[in-house]
């Protein structure tokens, strides 16, 4: 047999194949060269990496759609120094290896100068590689489990002292909460805020017992033993709340078996990290009313801002029903974060922009300021909200002024060490006790 | 006539896959590395990466082939053992990365040490070594399907019920490997590698060479299902294929035959998950995805099934379609795309690209044969080996 | 700060009597100023007012406050006054009651939270203990158990001796209990007379009463109490199996309702159908077309839109299974696998084209009245969705059969799938009857996903959740036998709730996956395998 196929290749009429091979990596070559030389130079290129397909879609269209309608807004205004900026979209369909994929494709062959775009840790850390490689800016604008700082990642979504322990702080203090249930789905985001929150518990004199801890798959839809158990949890006498840091789809038929099972907000409320807008928007809310939420933004906070905002978005939209949402907020800030910095070095080229960022101020939607800080996260305001019977929260509670965001957790013992310090020590994961960077240096 | 006539053309198709493959393999690598950057015919990096991916991809095909086109199993579930593959590579990367993590611990990846892991679990123990790995490549895949296999066939699980009780194996470790207490990195995977073998992963030298492996991998893969289709081995899994019990009347151990055929294949899988990983720099649970299964046999269906160069023909093919429509204004339009060219491939090409190549030049020729004997008699004698058997 | 409150508000109450004896009645003044303080959009403002005003015995403090708890009562922020819009549509001045025309533009609902709500809930207990309406003193009774607040007693004991409603009665005699568990000068024989009656209440509130005694208790009461806790607990845990029974036959009938239709497509007919989760998607979208019509122009028959919806979901999904058998399917009979591969790229088409049509995000279906809420058996509770999906699915079974076995259709469809060439011989129009059958099991698909879009997301992504689990119910069962998917589904689903406690949600799915991998070993046919010639097609 293999003599017969050795025999078939020395026979077998090279030349064609050959040259037809030889055609086929010109023609890739060429192919991919063409693309760069038509981009003209009036504008800058913008890439969204946000899945339009697949599982995600339910949450990341409506960024996309944010991302192209920004740029209508800056293109309004004359664009960026003068140059329009031009959207390049791609659809990473929910599946992690093609987010590193069409990422290299946005930076490489249409040579965006900054990316919008992200939702889940697993896509970050998929596209991170390509971003450090290819030394390009990400905006990722999604709340997230913290534990990372890196040069070229800017985290305009909440990190957990920025979200999840202002919330437990609002329970135990306004709700007299004395007993915990932190719900969530099995991945990293729910894992990590649910051992940061432990740890959090327990410092302020929660027992073990007090607390119990319930992960369940992507898209859980029978709810029913695991509502049983809270409702049985709740029933031991002293005050209890659920923390839920339940993804996006499962979150209906979540909220639908309490309200059914008859879980009043005002008996066991459940605060939700990933429950917005958008996903309320799927559900009756009236079973609902109470519960609460915990962002850096609600569309029914009122300042002239966020009016404006929503009223152009759903004019923009062609809906005026559209609803807005926290991701949204932060990548409105990202936006305008990059925008300023590069007006301020005059150029678009990374390195510049990366160094400028630190330090730029950009107003958010709720009246307050957004500052990047020297870890690449930013300054934001946490709210709590209750769940209204029309799906919009009514906020209950806000910090006083806004949190500057945590890169390392200071709750977690193998990262309390940790600072992300990309102006001063130019370093993601500085360990003040041993003076030394770890890893992931410049 | 006709027989002798279609062991020919195949064998010269099989190696002009094979020379194709092979120019394919150094000519990227060349054009990428020699060639200045920028200039028209200089192909760049991340289509190297991304023909890597491809090529991994036409290697899984071809595992599925052999069992499906030429034995009849349907296995719904071969990115399971794929995605096997790819993990034991992960996890050589991942120990490969050392002190490098972010939270510099020498001996746990990054994962382990916010997800509070004391010491290293047992089973990533000799990861450290690629040999070990390697193997593991092989073995991990393999020992699945052997034992996932001696069962089925054993008692004699067919058709339909095989298809689905593959899928309900990839969809078992799909949820296993999603649970972080599983030891694997849960949803967000293994990912953020450094070296292999003491290379860089990103640069641009190691990964033409990781694509001139994969190359390699898929000529090997490919020669080795030619070696077994065409031996006596491989008639007796068409047959099979065709009629199970018959074959088993006549005395053949279909079990043996059925569970050697499908070991290799699942073995091949590995490997081409574990190119695969360096490639793309992330392996995550949704590798086990049971849609990902489905979509790989339809590479296989449209490719043309039972021909091997068909199935990685189909895979190249299928996922040039969806990088092109996933990026443009066709974006969000390209499930409807990818959807149709899956119904219509079915309904009008049921033989796939190759197959229907295949018959219509069949056809071609014996029309030319019946039209002149007598040339296409002396045209056959110049100079062609006898076919082997 | 719940009992603070009370106990701040117990002291009010006490000096407003005082202030309400030795002043004028008619003094309005301090009154007044308590509905103004709603204006002031702040929660401890609010706070105060209720507590003032329940505690105020003017006429209006009933209406006031649970115009607070249905959120009719408005405010507004520069005049500081505050309205109350009555159940009738007729509004009036909170403070006065006078009539008022409409409510001032900027005028707007006054805000509760959750602690609020819980104040409110007292302060409403107490003032409708009292109440003509039995319903409104039952629930009042009801959460005095909950609060057992030692200042309740003589009200409750009032209430106790008027009470003439057999359930309101218990209520209240358990809320007693509950209040002299607590009051730490009841006397021993009192407290092990409320233990008693605790204990026969023997619900899980019960248990939480009885764990969260403290432990000062005269020894014989803690005696009487950690008895009458094990107990409850005893029972409790039979009745957890009791209610995972149930809980396993809930999700048996969802997967059931799912596996259904593919029990006809892929049983029936052998094609496999990957785009049947997008049949039930499709249902699941008519059900959300139809509600937003109603919701729209004729919202008096929400409660009706279930009803209306079922029929249309059948004949959409089943009009659009007809045409994919006609333009797809019937060019790939025999050939099985193919048709796996031609409707997986249909389900990519249908997923696209609902997201294009309806956008990527979830859709809201509501549940009518009579789906929403629960009742309690025993300890168990069962939610009233539960429980009409459950019917609805054994009575679609039923229907199911009796027209395959008793109607001219039915005949023909099992003469077709058992032989077709004989069937054809015997004059019967096959392609009519694959193209019917192929309807039939796309229809029901189709009124599943009306079922389903009461329990689960309605997104574009709803078919491929239930895609494998439908399978999967339908190999075990056993290919061709609606019978073998009933049991299946029932089997998986029963085996998952008992699972699900011991090893977790995921675990627990992982384990019946092994399991049926295993079981396929011992019945490579399913669970009921059809026998004959027609095993070797």
């Amino acid at each position: 047999m293999l003599t017969q196929l050795t025999h078939d290749i020395a026979t077998v009429t090279r030349r064609r194949a050959l040259a037809a091979t030889a055609g086929l990596v010109m023609g890739l070559a060429a192919s991919s060269s063409f693309s760069p030389a038509q981009a003209a130079d009036d504008t800058i290129k913008v890439g969204i990496l946000h899945s339009l397909s697949g599982t995600m879609a339910i949450s990341e269209s409506t960024l996309k759609d944010t991302v192209l309608f920004m740029i209508d807004e800056q293109n309004k205004k004359g664009g960026v120094m003068g140059k329009k900026l031009e959207a390049v979209v791609v659809d990473p369909a929910s599946n992690w290896p093609l987010f590193a994929e069409k990422a290299r494709e946005l930076i490489t062959k249409d040579k965006v100068a900054v990316v919008f775009g992200c939702w889940t840790s697993v896509s970050r850390k998929s596209v991170l590689p390509v971003f450090k490689e290819l030394n390009n800016i990400l905006f990722y604008p999604v709340q997230y489990e913290g534990e990372e700082s890196e040069r070229n990642v800017f985290y305009t979504g909440a990190a957990p002292n920025q979200q999840a322990i202002p919330a437990v702080d609002y329970l135990m203090k306004d709700e007299k909460v004395k007993r915990w249930v932190l719900a969530g789905t099995d991945y990293v985001y729910p894992r990590t805020t649910n051992k940061i929150l432990e740890a959090y518990l327990k410092s302020k004199g929660v027992a073990q017992e007090d607390i119990m801890i319930n992960y369940t798959p992507f898209g859980h839809s029978d709810w029913q033993t695991i509502v049983a158990d809270i409702k049985k949890f709740g029933s031991a006498g002293k005050k209890t709340a659920v923390v839920s840091t339940i993804n996006g789809d499962a979150n209906v038929p979540f909220y639908k078996e309490l309200g059914n099972q008859g879980i009043k907000a005002k008996d066991i409320p459940v605060v939700a990290f990933s429950v917005g807008e958008e996903e309320l928007a799927g559900i009756d809310a009236k079973p609902l009313v109470g519960h609460l939420a915990a962002w850096n933004y609600f569309e029914s906070i009122k300042t002239p801002a966020n009016e404006k905002f929503i009223k152009e978005w759903q004019a923009y939209t062609k809906n005026p029903k559209r609803t807005t949402n926290d991701p949204m907020e932060a990548t409105y800030i990202g936006f305008n974060l990059w925008v300023k910095a590069v007006e301020k070095v005059k150029s678009t080229d990374p390195d510049k922009v990366i160094d400028a960022l630190p330090g730029i101020e950009t107003a958010n939607l709720t009246g307050g300021t957004a500052k990047v800080l020297p870890n690449h996260h930013i300054t934001k305001p946490v709210y709590i909200g209750e769940i209204k019977a029309n799906g919009q929260f009514d906020v209950v509670w806000k910090t006083p002024a806004e949190v500057a965001g945590d890169a390392w957790s200071k709750e977690l013992p193998d990262s309390k060490d940790l600072v992300g310090d990309w102006v001063g020590k130019k370093c993601g994961n500085y360990n003040t006790k041993t003076s030394k960077c770890l890893g992931s240096g410049s | 006539m006709t027989p002798h006539i279609l062991t020919r053309s195949l064998d010269r198709a099989a190696a002009t896959f094979i020379l194709i493959v092979a120019a394919l393999g150094i000519l990227i690598p060349l054009s990428n590395l020699l060639l200045p950057q920028g200039s028209m015919f200089q192909v760049p990096t991340y289509l190297v990466a991304l023909w890597g991916k491809y090529v991994c991809y036409a290697i899984l095909a071809l595992s599925i082939d052999l069992i499906w086109g030429y034995c009849g199993i349907l296995s719904l579930g071969h990115g399971a053992f794929f995605a096997l593959g790819g993990y034991a590579m992960g996890m050589y990367l991942m120990r490969q990365i050392g002190s490098r993590g972010v939270y510099g611990n020498p001996l746990l990846p990054d994962f382990m040490v916010f997800l509070n892991y004391p010491k290293l679990p047992w089973y990533w123990h000799g990861f450290d070594m690629f040999w070990f790995a390697a193997l593991m490549v092989l073995l991990a895949p393999g020992l699945l399907a052997f034992c996932f296999g001696w069962l089925a066939f054993r008692s004699r699980v067919t058709g339909v019920y095989l298809s689905i009780i593959t899928q309900a194996m990839t969809y078992a470790l799909l949820l296993a490997f999603f649970r972080n207490d599983f030891g694997f990195g849960g949803n967000n995977g293994l990912t953020d590698f450094k070296d292999i073998l003491g290379f860089n992963v990103q640069a641009e030298g190691t990964r033409c060479a990781l694509f001139l492996l994969s190359c390699l991998a898929l000529i090997i893969a490919f020669v080795i299902c030619r070696a077994v289709v065409s031996s006596k081995l491989g008639k007796v899994l068409i047959a099979v294929r065709d009629a199970e019990s018959r074959t088993r009347f006549l005395g053949y151990r279909v079990e043996t035959y059925k569970l050697f055929v499908f070991t290799l294949s699942a073995c091949m899988a590995g490997v081409a998950g574990a190119l695969y990983v360096p490639q793309v720099g992330i392996i995550n649970p949704s590798e086990f995805a049971p849609g990902n299964s489905i979509e790989a046999v339809i590479w296989v269906a449209v490719g043309g099934r039972g021909t091997l160069i068909g199935a990685a023909l189909g895979a190249v093919v299928v996922n040039y379609a969806k990088t092109y429509f996933t990026s443009g204004p066709l974006a969000p339009y390209w499930l409807f795309m990818l959807g149709a060219m899956f119904i219509l491939v079915t309904l009008l090409l049921p033989k796939g690209i190759i197959g229907t190549f295949n018959s219509w030049r069949d056809k071609q020729r014996s029309a030319a044969i019946e039209a002149d004997k007598e040339s296409a008699a002396r045209e056959d004698g110049i100079g062609e080996p006898n076919p082997a058997e | 700060m719940f009992a603070n409150c009370i106990d701040r508000f117990r002291a009010l109450f006490l000096s407003i009597l005082l202030l309400s004896c030795f002043v004028l009645p008619a003094m309005a003044g301090p009154f007044e100023d308590s509905v103004a303080k709603f204006a002031n959009d702040e929660f401890s403002d609010t706070e105060d007012a209720v507590g003032e005003i329940a505690s105020s015995g003017n006429p209006l403090a009933s209406p006031i406050i649970s115009a607070l708890q249905d959120g009719r009562l408005s405010a507004d922020p520069d005049s500081k006054k505050v309205f109350i819009t009555q159940p009738d549509g007729k509004i009036i001045d909170a403070a006065t009651g006078a009539a008022v025309d409409k409510l001032p533009d900027n005028a707007a609902a006054v805000r509760l939270n959750n602690r609020l709500r819980r104040t409110v809930d007292a302060a409403v207990g107490g003032l409708t203990l009292m109440s003509s309406d039995p319903a409104k003193r039952l629930s009042a009774a009801q959460s005095v158990l909950k609060s057992h607040e030692e200042s309740m007693l003589p009200t409750v004991d009032s209430a106790l001796a008027k009470e003439t409603n057999k359930s309101t009665r218990q209520a209240l005699a358990e809320g007693r209990a509950a209040i002299i568990l607590f009051k730490s000068d009841a006397s021993d024989s009192d407290k092990l007379d409320a233990v008693a009656v605790i204990k026969a209440r023997g619900d899980q509130e019960a248990l939480a009463l009885l764990t969260s005694l403290d432990a000062g208790q005269p020894p014989l009461v803690a005696k009487a109490a950690a008895s009458a806790i094990s107990s409850i607990q005893s029972n409790l845990a039979l009745w957890s199996t009791v209610q995972n029974a149930w809980y396993g036959l809930s999700l048996g009938s969802v997967l059931l309702l799912a596996a259904i239709g593919l029990a006809i497509t892929f049983g029936v007919m052998g094609v496999i159908n990957m785009a049947h989760g997008e049949m039930v998607m499709l249902g699941a979208y008519t059900t959300f077309a139809v509600q937003e019509v109603i919701r729209t122009s004729y919202p008096g028959l929400f409660d009706y839109s279930l009803l209306i919806a079922l029929p249309l979901a059948f004949l959409v999904a089943g009009g659009i299974g007809v045409l994919i058998e006609r333009s797809i399917i019937r060019f790939l009979y025999g050939r099985p696998l193919e048709t796996l591969l031609a409707t997986w790229g249909l389900s990519l088409v249908l997923q696209q084209a609902v997201r294009t049509l309806f956008g990527p995000t979830n859709r809201e279906v509501g549940n009518p009245s009579w789906m929403s809420g629960a009742f309690e058996v025993g300890q168990i509770t069962i939610t009233y969705n539960r429980l009409w999906i459950f019917c609805f699915t054994l009575a679609v079974f039923a229907i199911l059969l009796a027209m395959l076995r008793y109607t001219a259709l039915g005949l023909e469809m099992r003469a077709v799938t058992q032989n077709r060439r004989m069937a054809a011989s015997m004059g019967i129009a096959t392609s009519r009857v694959d193209a019917l059958t192929f309807g039939l099991g796309s229809g029901i698909a189709g009124i599943a996903g009306v079922a389903l879009s009461q329990i689960d997301n309605v997104s574009p992504n709803l078919g491929q959740s239930y895609i494998i689990d439908s399978f999967m119910v339908v190999v075990f069962g056993g290919v061709g036998n609606l019978w073998g998917t009933l049991v299946g589904a029932f089997t998986l689903g029963i085996a998952n709730k008992f699972l699900e406690p011991v090893a977790g949600a995921v675990l627990g799915k992982i384990a019946i996956l092994v399991l049926i991998i295993l079981f396929i070993q011992k019945r490579p046919r399913g669970l009921f395998a059809l026998k004959g010639r027609a095993v070797e097609a």
